[in-house]
C-alpha cells in the first residue's frame, strides 16, 4: 500500500536532502580546490582568484615535484612504512588474538587486562621519546641502522585491533576446531585453516587500519627519523609546507608556490582515493564491530 | 569411619588407611604444587603461549617501559642519567607545575575546553547525519552521500591542515588572503584586517577552526554506528506510529530516538571518557606562538618542553596529571556504561 507523503515528512525530506548535499560538497571541495589550484598558473593561485575550476593551466608544480628525488624516495618510504607495517602489526595481533580467545589460556583476565589498561592510560609524549631513542640505540646496536624498522616495529600496535580480532575469533563455534584437531591439526594449521578464512572480513578492516593509520603516520615519523631520504611522504609534505610558507621565501618559478604543495597534497591523497571505494566497506564493518561489546 | 561431607572414599595405598575428606587433599595438593601445575600445562600447550609471546613483548617494551620512565617526573631534569640514576627530588615537579606554572593551567584549560567543545558541537553532528542518511530511500544515492561524505576521514593530518593553512592563509601585498576567509568575509563574519592578517594567527579563531575542521573530518564517518542503530528499527514500529497519526517529529521523538538512545549513551559515555584524549598532532600542525593562548594543549605543551626543549621532568609530570585523570574519567565513564546498559566498553 502506497501512502501518500505527509506534509511535516516532505518538509523533513527536503531538509535532510539540502543539508546532506551541501556537507557532502563541502566534503568534496577542498580536494577538488586542490588540484584546480595544483594546475593553475601563478597570479591566478597567488592572488587567490580559483574558485572551483583551473585557471591558466600548467603542470610545473607536478613535474617539479616529479623530479625531486627526496619526493620519490619519500614515497618509496612511505610505500616501506605500509607494506611492511601493516603485515607485521597484522601477524603478530593474529597471533595474540588468537591465543587470548581461548578459553583454555591460563590468566586470560590479566592478559585481556595487560592490553586494555594501554587503552586506559598512556605514559605520554615525553616518556614515550625517551623509550624510542634508547630503542634506536639498541636498533643500531644490533646493527638495523635504517630507521623504518624502528617506526615498523616498535610505534603502532593498537590494542583496540587485537581486541576487535579477538571478539571476532570468539565467535567461530568450537566444533569446527574440535574437527580439524581430530583430523590432526596443530595450533597454527587451526588458525591458518579455520581461523583467519572464518574471520576475512575483519581482518581486512584491521589491516586497513593499521594501513591508512601506517600511511598517514606523521608525529613519530618526523622525531624519530631524521635522515631526510628515510622519511615518509607525510613528512615530506610538512617540511615543504614549512618551507613554502616561509614569508621571506623568495620565489621564481613560473607557478606559485602554493601550486607545489597543492601538488604533493594531490600526490598523496590519489592512491588513497583509488583504493577507496573498494575498502569503504570494512570501514563500515570495522565501526559497527568496534563501537560496542555487548 | 564417618563420611565428612563427601559421599566417596578414596584408599591410601602407601599409609594403609582411607583418606579422610579427599576433597580437601586434592585442593592442597593443587595449592602446593601450583606454580609447577603452571608450567606443566604452559609445557604441554607451550604452542598457544608461545603466540603471544611477540604481543606481550611488544607491549612491555613500547607500552609500559615508557611509563616506567614516566617516574622521571619525580626526578631532577638531566639529560645524560637514565631515569633510575637520577635525582629524586618527589613532588617538585609538580607542584612547581600547579604553583606556578600558568603555561600549565592555560595548557590543561585549552584542553578541557576544545574537548569539551568538541562534545557540544560535534558530538551530536553524526546523529544528525544519521537521520538525514535514513530519509534517503535510494539505495545508489546513500551510497554516493555516504562516501563522499566518509572521504575526509581517510586523510592523513598533515594533509588536513595543509588544506585548512591554505584555504584561510592571510593576505600580503603580493598573495591574495584564503578563499575560505573570502567567503567569511563577503559573507560579513570576519572583517577584512581580520582576514588579511591570517585567521590561524588569531586566537579568536582557534577554537572555532578546530572544531568545525573536526566535524568535516569526522562526522560523516562517525554516523556510521548511529545509521546503523536506525536501520535495525523495524518497519512496523513507523506505520504503528503513522496509524496513530504521528507526525515526522513525533515518530523522531517517540520511535526512533527511543531505539537508538542506548547507542547515543554509549557513544556519548566514550567521549565524556576520553575529554582529556586530545589528538596533539592536529594541534601541533596547527598552532603557532600567535595562538597558544587558546591552542596550546598539555601535549603540545609537553612536546615544546620536553621534546625540543629540555625540561624532561617537568613535561612528564604535566602529561602524568593530564593522563592520570584522563585515566579516571575513562573507567568512570566504563563503569557508568555498565550499570547503565549492561554494555562494557571494553
Amino acid at each position: 500500500m502506497k501512502r501518500k507523503l505527509e506534509i511535516s515528512e516532505l518538509i523533513f525530506k527536503v531538509i535532510s536532502y539540502t543539508l546532506l548535499t551541501a556537507f557532502a560538497l563541502a566534503c568534496l571541495y577542498p580536494f577538488l580546490f586542490a588540484v584546480s589550484s595544483s594546475i593553475s598558473g601563478r597570479h591566478e593561485v597567488e592572488y587567490s582568484q580559483i574558485v572551483l575550476l583551473p585557471k591558466n593551466i600548467q603542470f610545473d608544480a607536478f613535474l617539479m615535484m616529479f623530479n625531486d628525488n627526496v619526493f620519490w624516495n619519500s614515497y618509496t618510504n612511505t610505500l616501506f612504512l605500509t607494506f611492511y607495517g601493516t603485515i607485521f602489526s597484522v601477524i603478530t595481533s593474529l597471533l595474540g588474538a588468537y591465543a587470548l580467545s581461548k578459553k583454555r589460556l591460563l590468566f586470560r583476565k590479566g592478559f585481556n587486562f595487560f592490553l586494555v589498561f594501554t587503552m586506559w592510560f598512556s605514559a605520554g609524549l615525553v616518556p614515550q621519546y625517551l623509550n624510542y631513542l634508547a630503542t634506536k640505540r639498541v636498533f643500531n646496536g644490533v646493527g638495523i641502522m635504517d630507521d623504518k624498522w624502528l617506526v615498523v616495529i616498535a610505534m603502532g600496535m593498537a590494542a583496540m585491533n587485537i581486541i576487535l580480532l579477538r571478539n571476532s575469533f570468539e565467535g567461530v563455534p568450537s566444533e569446527i576446531e574440535e574437527a580439524a584437531i581430530i583430523d590432526g591439526a596443530t595450533e597454527m594449521q587451526v588458525l591458518w585453516r579455520v581461523y583467519v578464512p572464518m574471520s576475512k572480513s575483519i581482518i581486512a578492516t584491521v589491516s586497513l587500519f593499521f594501513a591508512i593509520s601506517r600511511w598517514n603516520g606523521y608525529f613519530w615519523a618526523r622525531q624519530m627519523i631524521s635522515n631526510i631520504n628515510e622519511q615518509p611522504l607525510q613528512v615530506f609534505i610538512r617540511r615543504k609546507l614549512e618551507e613554502y610558507t616561509n614569508p621571506e621565501l623568495v620565489w621564481s618559478e613560473s607557478y606559485a608556490s602554493d601550486s607545489a604543495i597543492y601538488a604533493l597534497v594531490v600526490c598523496s591523497i590519489v592512491p588513497i582515493l583509488i583504493i577507496y571505494p573498494f575498502i569503504q566497506k570494512y570501514f563500515a564493518k570495522g565501526v559497527n564491530v568496534g563501537g560496542v561489546k555487548e | 569411619m564417618e563420611l565428612s561431607g563427601t559421599e566417596y572414599l578414596i584408599f591410601d595405598v602407601e599409609s594403609g588407611t582411607y583418606i579422610e575428606n579427599p576433597e580437601q587433599v586434592v585442593r592442597d595438593d593443587v595449592e602446593k604444587h601450583y606454580w609447577l601445575n603452571v608450567l606443566r600445562t604452559v609445557i604441554k600447550d607451550w604452542r598457544l603461549y608461545l603466540m603471544l609471546v611477540p604481543m606481550i613483548l611488544i607491549f612491555l617494551f613500547w607500552r609500559y617501559l615508557p611509563m616506567y620512565e614516566l617516574l622521571g617526573c619525580f626526578k631532577l631534569d638531566s639529560e645524560s642519567k637514565t631515569v633510575a640514576e637520577q635525582y629524586f627530588v618527589g613532588f617538585s615537579n609538580f607542584k612547581s607545575l600547579i604553583m606556578s606554572n600558568t603555561d600549565f593551567w592555560r595548557a590543561f584549560r585549552n584542553t578541557f575546553l576544545l574537548s569539551f567543545y568538541g562534545l557540544i558541537f560535534g558530538f551530536p553532528m553524526p546523529i544528525i547525519i544519521a537521520l538525514f542518511f535514513n530519509e534517503i530511500r535510494s539505495n545508489i544515492a546513500r551510497s554516493i552521500y555516504q562516501v563522499l561524505t566518509y572521504l575526509p576521514k581517510f586523510m592523513s593530518t598533515v594533509v588536513m591542515t595543509s588544506l585548512v593553512m591554505m584555504l584561510v592563509k592571510r593576505g600580503s601585498t603580493f598573495t591574495g588572503i584564503g578563499i575560505l576567509s573570502q567567503m567569511f568575509e563577503s559573507i560579513g563574519w570576519i572583517d577584512h584586517a581580520t582576514a588579511e592578517a591570517g585567521l590561524l594567527y588569531n586566537p579568536a579563531f582557534f577554537r572555532a577552526i578546530y572544531q568545525i575542521s573536526g566535524i568535516w573530518e569526522t562526522a560523516g564517518y562517525d554516523s556510521i554506528v548511529f545509521f546503523a542503530a536506525i536501520i535495525a528499527i523495524s518497519p512496523t514500529s513507523y506505520e504503528a506510529a503513522q496509524i496513530d497519526g504521528a507526525g515526522k517529529m513525533a515518530q523522531m521523538k517517540y520511535v526512533v530516538l527511543p531505539c537508538i538512545l542506548s547507542t547515543i549513551v554509549i557513544m556519548l559515555i566514550t567521549r565524556i571518557g576520553s575529554l582529556l584524549n586530545i589528538g596533539y598532532e592536529k594541534v601541533l600542525l596547527l598552532y603557532n606562538p600567535d595562538t597558544y593562548v587558546t591552542a596550546d594543549v598539555v601535549s603540545t605543551f609537553s612536546q615544546r618542553n620536553g621534546i625540543d626543549g629540555a625540561l624532561k621532568g617537568l613535561s612528564s609530570a604535566a602529561e602524568m596529571m593530564n593522563n592520570v585523570i584522563g585515566m579516571l574519567l575513562v573507567i568512570g565513564a566504563n563503569t557508568i556504561a555498565k550499570k547503565a546498559s549492561d554494555t562494557s566498553l571494553y
